[in-house]
């Protein structure tokens, strides 16, 4: 069933067409980033820099808090996670366990509440927070965080748990194993790399978000990182470019490592999800 | 003997049973409690509360009374020369970016199930932009648009197509087709990754016995391949189309919705209507109606594929 010579033509054509299409943006970036800025201003741009410096990423961190940005983002995004995950895991082995009507309500209510605009959600969540004196701080931005990718991780590790036989629960009670200890020395080794996949999943979340930071955070100094360049090039005109470029790359970087790590779980899992859908 | 034995264990093993199921029900609610009481107060609440909202002249403020005014704000709604505009946008960006990006979508994922060299390279490629975030991204495209420093303009000129730069983003007639060029890139990977799942769940020998009955390549594909991927395409599009609806981030660090107001997507016109403004009311009964328009346009689609399905 080979195809014909020019169809394999055509095809890697096509292939040429989606590597430029969608590696051209990032190879700007990271030459961008390594621009002087004498080079950024030239009349005819080149695609990589003549004279590549470091400088820009030097800039990037001794300038507009791009430091402090990140450790809020860091902070966001590992208590995010952490809470998460504690929080999703036993409800997630409840759902496993039990087919009740719950189950379809929880998997109704993330499926119908990606129809709702974020508007909706925020105004409320606004008013709230304020009430709570947790506006304008990161244990209030966490919080939304936590309440919004709940839904999604508890569907994920929900996947992970049912994978795991109940035979093996029930092997283990008839040796004579404690309920927890079974859960404890069976499930749960059996469960880490499903936990792994899920908090590293839940940590890229809050880390790229940008919504609900804007509207919870207003201080300068709380800033997470995608918050922070979002107001640098609201700053239009005057902006550094080099600077720019470097800052973003270095906010895109934990993300991009850890997607690299679970990629291929992420994938299957959605794939499952998608052709069981 | 045996028969009594077997008549104890019948009638107590029901009692028993239930017991058992009931404390294990109680064990469930237990294990659900510490997700479903933050998920209630802060997502379900919320949310009814927005929808409610839609239906006041809520304003921001401190300790800020308001009340119900039934249909007052739809009725301004209707009125609004803005909210056509924005939702007129809303409705080309999203129309086009999941059109444009499905088509590309679907050539990919099948480039990438047709045992090509180079998938090395292209298949991480394919799913950078969705592990960067939606302001990174923005912000990539930013330098790739930009008047002077910019690949695009520095492209064409070099190829002699135009001898002035051109101001992508900053241009009346040019900046809604270049940020749905943006959302077109940025929404590649989770499209892509449903089709390839859906392709890669045919059998390799329905293709086979295609090929053997004499089926051309393009008739293979109408005949095995679209049939089969029929239900992902219908849920993928479903869902990208109602994502792009209620997109902001990636358009708002772009173009803030300007030039004047030619890319003002729903949301960002009902956010600045919310935190710019402060009518908290307007700007919820802005979402009831983008919930509304979505769930139309969903239910008209889907009913049609049904439909088509019977």
């Amino acid at each position: 069933m080979k195809p014909k010579p020019y169809v394999r033509v055509l095809q890697y054509i096509a292939l040429g067409f989606f590597i430029c299409f969608l590696g051209f943006p990032l190879l700007w970036l990271v030459t961008t980033a390594f621009k002087s800025p004498r080079e950024l201003t030239t009349i005819n741009p080149t695609l990589f820099p003549t004279m590549p410096t470091v400088d820009n990423f030097f800039a990037a961190m001794t300038h507009n808090n791009l430091g402090q940005a990140l450790l809020n983002s860091l902070i966001v995004a590992v208590s995010t996670a952490v809470v998460t995950t504690v929080l999703a895991l036993p409800a997630s082995y409840a759902l496993a366990r039990n087919r009740s009507r719950l189950r379809t309500v929880t998997i109704g209510w993330i499926l119908v509440s990606q129809v709702f605009p974020f508007i909706l959600i925020v105004i409320p969540l606004f008013i709230v927070l304020k009430n709570l004196g947790l506006l304008n701080s990161l244990q209030g931005l966490v919080l939304v965080y936590v309440v919004w990718s709940l839904p999604f991780t508890l569907w994920m590790l929900l996947g992970y748990v049912s994978a795991i036989p109940s035979d093996l629960e029930e092997a283990a009670a008839t040796d004579g194993a404690g309920k927890l200890a079974t859960l404890i020395q069976i499930i749960f080794p059996l469960l880490v790399p499903g936990l792994v996949a899920t908090t590293m999943f839940a940590f890229i979340s809050a880390w790229n978000e940008f919504f609900f930071a804007l509207v919870v955070i207003q201080s300068p100094e709380l800033q997470t990182a995608p918050l922070l360049l979002a107001r640098y090039v609201g700053a239009e005109g005057n902006v550094q470019l080099g600077p720019l470029a470097a800052t973003a790359l270095i906010t895109t970087l934990p993300g991009l490592l850890i997607f690299a790590v679970i990629q291929r779980k992420l994938i299957s899992g959605m794939m499952a999800g998608a052709v069981k859908g | 003997m045996a028969d009594s034995v077997a008549s104890v264990a019948t009638t107590t093993a029901p009692k028993r049973r239930v017991n058992l199921a009931q404390r294990q029900n109680r064990a469930m609610w237990w294990l659900l409690l510490p997700s479903l009481i933050p998920v209630i107060a802060f997502s379900v609440y919320p949310l009814a509360n927005g929808i409610w909202l839609g239906f006041t002249d809520a304003a921001a403020g401190y300790d800020v009374r308001f009340s119900f005014n039934g249909l007052n704000n739809y009725a301004k709604l209707l009125k609004d020369d803005l909210f056509w505009n924005s939702f007129q946008i809303g409705l080309i960006w999203s129309f086009s970016v999941t059109v444009i990006q499905f088509f590309l979508a679907l050539s990919l994922a099948l480039l990438l199930n047709a045992g090509l060299r180079l998938q090395w390279l292209v298949r991480p490629l394919a799913l950078v932009p969705w592990a960067m975030p939606s302001v990174i991204t923005a912000i990539l495209w930013k330098l790739i648009y930009h008047p002077d420093a910019g690949l695009l303009n520095a492209m064409l000129k070099n190829a002699g197509l135009i001898t002035h730069n051109i101001n992508w983003l900053g241009d009346f007639s040019l900046a809604l087709p270049a940020v749905i060029v943006v959302g077109v890139w940025s929404g590649m990977p989770q499209t892509t990754i449903a089709l390839l799942a859906g392709l890669q769940n045919i059998p390799y020998e329905l293709h086979e016995s295609a090929a053997l009955d004499g089926a051309n390549t393009w008739q293979r594909f109408t005949t095995v391949t679209w049939p089969a991927i029929k239900p992902v395409v219908v849920a993928i599009t479903t869902l990208d189309f109602v994502w792009n609806f209620n997109s902001f981030g990636l358009v708002y660090v772009l173009t803030e919705g300007g030039p004047g107001g030619k890319t003002m997507l729903p949301m960002l016109f009902a956010y600045q209507r919310a935190f710019g403004n402060g009518e908290f009311g307007y700007a919820s009964a802005l979402g009831n109606a983008m919930v509304l328009i979505v769930l139309a346009i969903m239910g008209t689609y889907l009913w049609r594929q049904m439909r088509e399905a019977k």
